[in-house]
């Protein structure tokens, strides 16, 4: 792929989705995006490049966006972020919100599911406490295409077994030949819905909780930054912020900070989420 | 260093097992069937075991039955590794006393994950 062309690739993917791109992920396009040429009837890379130069297609521009975010997940992915919201989240919303028995919990890049679902399964085996709790769970993502198999909920022998525990295999999913369906009881706790992150979060109402691991590492810093403070407004005072192991808010924002000693957590600067969970 | 027996059959198995198990910092032994790998544990009782489930002279089953009947040693703990990959069979395992099961084919973050969830990692 020619300098220009790969230019004007990661320009489009940038404006559009935040996501970049640095000249040694030039594999990745065409790993990911040769498939789609293809599928389009296209002979190569570069006829797929004047295509979308010349802006006919929308649909080729959302298909290429698609096709370049990151869409791994596991199950309880990394443990620690779910550990953490067992242990110091819960406590602290149950006495925060014990008498409104209302949670609300965004996993701001949902991907094929797997982290909304361990948050529900969680919940879910936390049995009787909450049964009469309105807990809502909405997972949202950018690539349509992957919340259609995370609404789905069906998972091949490879997934579930990455990082499910065999008693959650056998209590929560059912078998059908290759595929691995995830119970309604669980499906029905998570809501997603498509959702760019660079657009305008009002429409998603409040949050307690928010995980957004993961995805930031893909934007520049002033992306990031912008982000994050709009999470903040999004997030009550009390509330927390998951982020990835390899993903900080220190020098991009103020408006959150970590709590001192957990990995991935995070705080609104000016809350009481701290005290709460008996962590500050 | 923890010990894993790695009991499979398959030489090609054993291999790859062992080299994604070493790399995750594990000492390894391995046998072939189950009667071997009850001798492997007479000799030295390994921290887990990695087992498969049909193999010649005693199968993987037989071999964890036999194994949490033994009184007065350290229970390891057991990952059952096979091609066995339907509900009755992981249902079987885990009655029997399994602690974790992997259907094969697995990769290194399959075994990895099932390490740490049962907290050898």
């Amino acid at each position: 792929m020619n300098t220009a062309d790969f230019d004007f690739l990661a320009g489009t993917l940038k404006e559009r989705s935040g996501l970049m791109l640095t000249p040694d992920k030039v594999y990745l396009l065409e790993s990911r995006l040769t498939p789609l040429a293809r599928k389009r009837g296209l002979d190569t890379l570069d006829a797929l490049v004047q295509k979308l130069r010349m802006k006919t297609d929308q649909t080729l521009l959302k298909d290429v966006t698609e096709a370049m975010t990151t869409n791994e997940s596991f199950f309880f992915r990394d443990n620690t972020p779910f550990d953490l919201f067992k242990n110091h989240v819960l406590p602290a919303m149950e006495k925060a919100r014990g008498t409104q028995k209302r949670l609300r919990i965004w996993c701001a890049a949902a991907s094929t599911g797997q982290e909304p679902y361990s948050l529900a399964i969680l919940l879910k085996e936390a049995g009787i406490k909450y049964s009469n709790w309105n807990i809502e769970i909405v997972g949202t993502d950018i690539c349509t295409q992957v919340l259609e198999k995370a609404k789905a909920g069906k998972y091949s022998q490879f997934e579930v077994q990455r990082g499910l525990p065999i008693q959650l295999l056998i209590k929560y999913f059912t078998q059908e030949g290759d595929v691995w369906q995830l119970s309604d009881d669980i499906r029905n706790m998570v809501k997603f819905r498509p959702f760019n992150l660079l657009d305008n979060f009002a429409a998603l109402g409040t949050f307690d909780v928010i995980y957004c691991r993961n995805v930031l590492i893909y934007f520049d810093q002033k992306t990031k930054g912008q982000v994050l403070d709009r999470m903040r407004k999004v997030l009550a005072s009390d509330g927390t912020l998951f982020l990835g192991a390899a993903e900080t808010v220190l020098g991009i924002t103020d408006s959150f900070k970590p709590v001192k000693g957990q990995r991935g957590m995070y705080v609104p600067s000016d809350g009481t989420a701290e005290q709460l969970m008996g962590l500050g | 260093m923890k010990l894993c027996l790695v009991v499979d059959d398959s030489r090609v198995i054993r291999k790859v097992a062992r080299r994604i198990l070493e790399e995750l910092n594990f000492e390894i032994e391995e046998a072939v069937d189950g009667q071997d790998a009850l001798d492997a544990c007479d000799r030295n009782l390994p921290d887990v075991v990695l087992l498969d489930w049909n193999m010649p002279v005693m199968d993987g089953l037989q071999f964890l039955k036999t194994l949490r009947a033994k009184d007065g040693i350290e229970q390891p703990v057991v990952v059952f590794c096979t091609t066995e990959n339907d509900m009755s069979h992981i249902r079987t395992a885990i009655e029997a006393g399994a602690n974790e099961y992997i259907m094969k084919p697995f990769d290194r973050e399959i075994i990895e994950a099932k390490f740490s969830q049962v907290g050898l990692i």
